[in-house]
């Protein structure tokens, strides 16, 4: 058996203070952008909310003035938001499928400090896309339509709110696809019930008694981003209680806060 | 160093991990030895905070995982062999790794060159064989420079030259005075490259002893020899109490005796030894010790 030698020197120095969220959030951020399906979801982001809002705006150019142009332009962004929340969702649960979570916690355990990482990390990217996104969208489509009947002044009461907050809108569902895989842990399923809370239960409330589609569908967030992305609330609201679009984007923002928090609560109890 | 203190883990009606105590010591390798099923990886788990104990406790460096300040400075481990997104480059696996505890970037190429994946650094991780995986992990462990080295079936997949590779590299932690706890199903090779060992079946503590003490303890009860004359030789060993067999091919069995004691009789009867080898060996011993402790088994 060998004997103990004398203590070894080690070569690194270790700092004063402990790993902490500022580690953290620098780590996730080199995590984010190393995996190839942060480049295909952001590709088909812009696809879609650009793509989508060309086409749908081509139609109105020729045409005589609409009422709302403005949610001609950001038609896209109803597929788009699909496309940041299986990104929020995959920059977790892509950890469970693959072990890396593991490798993970075992260089950061405190399961709060690494889904606050990652909030920050995916708030972050989402804010800077989506803001970016959202004005060229609203360039591109106001090209489209510049000299027609519905072409939309940048200056024009209603606009630069719109551009703000549809930005914001996105980094939100994000940060809920974030929060529902964190909880969740599986990628299918997690896509699954984010596409649910933004697709299939809207259309399911709309088909509810009228007392019910009262109550609850303008807690949805697909109906939020209606009033969001446009100059006003669409028509099939005229007679259904909406949120105003900051007061909406309060009741995301409270999702997505309950939801991280509920994932990170969970991920310290369980086992990995 | 790790105390482990009754640490038990239940997963709904098995116990996977059943009232275990030991220590592992720095400055030496410690084999954590079991089959397949007997609760290492839970335990590994247990001490690096993945998996929550149903009772009892397990310190490393004096604490719980959760509260060591740089986990990756203090703790290096290899986990499952596959604990890593397979669409990430070796380099950018370790840089994130290493950015959560502030370990600078020239440590990231350092490793990977210690391991030998230098030349691969920026391929993605889910084209590299099992054996590059496996190097991957150790060099993911040996990042921060910790004190304590964790691994978790390190030579699994490995071939003859990474299985030395490795025993050596486990023996050079050791020397420099770190806690090397590795742990395997392999018996012989735990015997090449472990100091001491914890060995356990079923969940629970079979044997905490050094290696040499479990190699005595397993050896020398029975002799095969082969002389010039067997017949000659075996009325004088079982004169001397030794209980002898004849084997269909001459040699003898011989118990109850020790080597020396054989080979003097033989020199004093004037018989020529062309053979005297120990029979039980290592994994013999093993299987003895686990053998009622083995969950599934094969009929043979």
């Amino acid at each position: 058996m060998s004997t103990v030698t004398a203590e070894h020197q080690w070569t690194i120095d270790e700092p004063s203070g402990r790993a902490g969220l500022r580690q953290a959030v620098s780590a996730e951020w080199t995590k984010f952008w190393s995996v190839r399906s942060t480049s295909w979801s952001l590709i088909a982001l812009l696809l879609a909310t650009i793509g989508l809002g060309i086409l749908s705006t081509h139609a109105l150019s020729t045409g005589p003035a609409t009422i709302d142009p403005i949610r001609r332009i950001f038609v896209g962004f109803n597929l788009g938001q699909f496309a940041i929340g299986v990104l929020g969702v995959l920059y977790i649960s892509a950890e469970y499928g693959t072990g890396q979570i593991r490798s993970t916690l075992s260089v950061m355990p405190r399961r709060s400090v690494v889904v606050g990482a990652k909030a920050i990390v995916m708030g972050g990217v989402g804010l800077v896309v989506g803001e970016v996104l959202s004005f060229v969208t609203f360039f591109v489509g106001d090209a489209v339509l510049s000299g027609s009947a519905s072409h939309v002044a940048f200056g024009a009461p209603g606009v630069l709110r719109v551009l703000i907050e549809s930005g914001l809108y996105l980094a939100l569902l994000g940060l809920i696809g974030l929060g529902i895989a964190t909880i969740l842990h599986n990628s299918a399923g997690s896509i699954a019930t984010f596409a649910g809370a933004v697709l299939v239960l809207t259309l399911l409330v709309s088909a509810m008694p009228t007392f019910i589609i009262h109550a609850v569908s303008r807690f949805l967030p697909a109906n939020i981003g209606q009033t969001v992305f446009a100059l006003s609330a669409p028509p099939r609201f005229a007679t259904i209680p909406v949120f105003s679009p900051l007061t909406g984007l309060i009741v995301l923002a409270v999702y997505a806060v309950v939801l991280l928090a509920a994932g990170s609560f969970l991920m310290s109890r369980r086992d990995t | 160093m790790i105390e482990a203190r009754g640490l038990s883990k239940r997963f709904g009606d098995v116990l996977a991990v059943d009232d275990l105590t030991f220590d592992v010591q720095p400055g030496r390798v410690t084999g954590f030895l079991g089959p397949n099923g007997s609760g290492k990886s839970t335990t590994m788990a247990m001490i690096m905070g993945l998996d929550h104990a149903t009772s009892g406790s397990v310190k490393i460096l004096g604490k719980q995982y959760h509260e060591l300040r740089w986990p990756l400075r203090e703790v290096g481990a290899l986990l499952e062999a596959r604990a890593i997104h397979p669409g990430r480059s070796a380099r950018s696996h370790l840089w994130s790794l290493a950015q959560y505890n502030s370990i600078p970037k020239t440590r990231v190429d350092e490793v990977l060159d210690r391991v030998g994946l230098i030349d691969v650094a920026n391929k993605r991780v889910g084209k590299f064989s099992l054996g590059m995986g496996q190097r991957l992990g150790i060099a993911a462990a040996l990042l921060g420079d910790p004190a304590v080295v964790l691994l978790d079936e390190p030579v699994n997949g490995l071939d003859p030259e990474g299985i030395r590779w490795t025993r050596t590299l486990c023996k050079s932690l050791a020397a420099e005075g770190r806690t090397v706890f590795l742990s395997s199903h392999l018996m012989a090779e735990m015997a090449l490259t472990a100091d001491q060992l914890v060995v356990i079946g079923k969940g629970r503590l079979i044997a905490e002893m050094p290696v040499a003490e479990f190699v005595a303890h397993s050896t020398g009860n029975s002799y095969r020899v082969r002389v010039s004359s067997p017949e000659a030789l075996m009325t004088v060993l079982e004169g001397a109490n030794g209980e002898v067999v004849l084997s269909a091919d001459g040699s003898l069995l011989v118990s109850g005796l020790d080597a020396k004691t054989i080979g003097d009789l033989a020199l004093s009867l004037g018989v020529a030894v062309y053979e005297l080898t120990a029979q039980a060996s290592l994994e013999d011993a093993f299987m003895e010790m686990t053998g009622s402790s083995v969950e599934y088994r094969g009929v043979s």
